[in-house]
């Protein structure tokens, strides 16, 4: 039997829909594999000192001297240096970050809004290689006149860095959970006499929590992972910091820094501090799913 | 839908595969030449093979030879070439005695040299190979201990692996672990020179190409730093290359390779290694 002219359009149609659908799949198989493929690579080579050549990994981890020509390998420098760039740029990032968002979604005029918000968004688009330039220009210089440092190259140029780094994530994400915190809340307590100021504080911030503690999470993501910018104003010396003013050198920039001279078990070494730095984003990963979940209910 | 899960899990293993396969392969083929004529070995120094391996490339494709570099260490490299393991063995130190006394003849196929530089502001220009030595060591910390002004010492260094930062650490004579350990590190020679260029403090080892006004460099015992310096071997911060080999072993191919690095081609390669050449 012969097709009708219906029908034959109509196959024509699913082939279509089969072909495309196979299309999609195999597009979002792209990002599953190269995810695969980063984890595979990194983990091969990170584990094989540990694994084949009798490595400790706790020595790795807490072990305090960096010396690979002499087949030392220790990341605890490393390990505290990310975890204080990282904690002290939330400390001088997220209340900035935070306050504009506020100030964007709750007070700013629609005219003020309109400038300001594009210029936050503007900044997120900045190259990070360009933010390192311009640490070591411009803060790097400036800590070590004022302060009257030796060198400039510091854990607070680091935090400087990476906090303004961090701002457009906590200010785009933080403002779209206060804009979605529903109107009669804030309604409810200004006719309950509450100031707006107050109002935001006491109502619309705790409301929008679960949002603001994503965008937390993300710009630390954001600080932990930063490389460009870092190596250039961190002055990368192989010290516990003690002070603001000593310069570290974090996990990223050990990878970046050694990977183009390393061979043999450094270059695995430094793949092994990937798997450091991994394990860190992961659990921030977690902690942002969880949050997210909670945010759901 | 269970298909296209086990469809993914294939395709993820199949990449797994291949890539680790290509990774593990990847490691062997640097020696496997395909023509098949004269085998002729090399082992030694660290620092010579990579310039002997660049030689090597272009001679290969000059000759129907194959040039077999083991980077195995200088020491090991001269023993080698006493006991005939090796025909030719690459050196970055001076011979000592009893190696010149077993029948080793050298020939030098370039020379190494680098620059200590500090900010153009600093007093100090010139400096003992053993004060350079106790500032990178961190035992002295001020400059004005070596008659500059009441000024900390920041010093800037390669990367752990860089060759630079081993040919110095050789030369001056300091291991890894001895390094002051609040050291700038920079990647590259450019990074030093601008790090050291506006920084009152610093002071930190370039190459000679990279010498330039933005920084001062340091005479050692008295003599700048020029390429010419480092030819006449009175400048302390060099060291030769050399090629040693007992003359019963050495075939006429491997004159020949040596004759290569020699001539004006070699040397060539030579300067654009961004060793000093001979002439």
């Amino acid at each position: 039997m012969s097709d009708s002219p219906i029908e034959k359009s109509n196959k024509r149609k699913y082939f279509l829909e089969k072909l495309s659908g196979r299309f999609f799949l195999f597009c979002a198989l792209i990002s599953v594999i190269s995810l695969a493929l980063i984890i595979g690579f990194v983990f091969f080579k990170g584990l094989t000192p540990f694994v084949a050549d009798g490595y400790s990994f706790v020595d790795f981890i807490f072990g305090n001297d960096w010396v690979p020509s002499e087949d030392k390998f220790g990341v605890f420098p490393m390990i505290v240096a990310s975890l204080y760039a990282t904690i002290g740029s939330l400390i001088i990032g997220v209340p900035i970050g935070l306050f504009t968002a506020v100030f964007l979604a709750e007070i700013a005029p629609k005219p003020i809004a309109k400038i300001l918000s594009p210029s936050v968004q503007l900044l997120a688009g900045i190259p990070s290689v360009l933010f390192g330039v311009f640490g070591l220009a411009v803060i790097v210089p400036f800590l070590q006149n004022n302060l009257g440092l030796p060198k400039g190259q510091s854990l607070i140029a680091v935090i400087i860095v990476l906090a303004i780094m961090m701002l457009p994530t906590i200010v785009t994400v933080s403002e779209t959970a206060i804009r979605a915190v529903p109107k009669s809340y804030r309604e409810g307590s200004l006719a309950l006499g509450v100031s707006e100021i107050g109002t935001i504080f006491k109502v619309v911030i705790p409301a929008a929590k679960s949002g603001i503690m994503a965008a937390i999470v993300l710009s630390m993501g954001r600080a932990i992972g930063e490389t460009m910018a870092v190596i250039l104003v961190a002055g990368n010396s192989l010290i516990i910091p003690t002070s603001l003013t000593d310069s570290v050198r974090p996990l990223t920039t050990n990878i970046a820094l050694e990977m183009g001279y390393a061979a043999g078990t450094h270059q695995e070494m430094l793949f092994a501090t990937g798997i450091v730095l991994f394990s860190f984003i992961l659990i921030l990963n977690f902690v942002l799913a969880k949050i997210s979940a909670k945010g759901g209910q | 839908m269970n298909k296209i899960k086990k469809f993914s899990i294939y395709l993820i293993a199949l990449a797994i595969t291949v890539l680790l396969s290509a990774c593990s392969g990847g490691a062997n083929n640097s020696n496997s030449s395909s023509n098949d004529g004269y085998t002729l070995s090399i082992s030694g120094s660290t620092s010579v093979g990579p310039l002997a391996e660049k030689l090597a490339e272009q001679y290969e494709q000059k000759e129907e030879i194959n040039i077999e570099i083991n980077q195995i260490g200088s020491s090991a490299g001269i023993t080698n070439s006493i006991n005939g393991v090796s025909e030719i063995g690459m050196s970055s130190r001076d011979l000592k005695e009893e190696e010149v006394a077993s029948g080793l003849t050298e020939t030098i196929i370039a020379y190494d040299g680098i620059v200590v530089v500090t900010h153009p502001s600093n007093k100090v220009d010139d400096l003992t190979i053993d004060e350079v030595k106790q500032i990178f060591t961190g035992k002295v910390t001020n400059w004005q201990e070596l008659g500059g002004d009441d000024l900390e010492i920041v010093v800037v260094s390669r990367e752990d692996g860089s060759g630079s930062r081993d040919a110095f650490q050789e030369i001056v004579g300091y291991s890894s672990g001895e390094l002051i350990k609040n050291s700038i590190i920079a990647s590259g020679n450019g990074n030093i020179k601008n790090t050291v260029a506006t920084n009152k403090h610093a002071v930190g080892f370039i190459s000679f190409e990279y010498v330039d006004d933005s920084v001062q460099p340091i005479k050692i015992n008295g003599v700048e730093a020029t390429p010419e310096n480092v030819l006449n071997q009175t400048y302390g911060l060099s060291r030769p290359f050399l090629f040693v080999y007992k003359d019963e072993n050495l075939s006429e191919e491997g004159q020949g390779f040596i004759d290569f690095i020699l001539s004006s081609d070699g040397q060539q390669i030579v300067a654009e290694a961004g060793i000093i050449p001979l002439k």
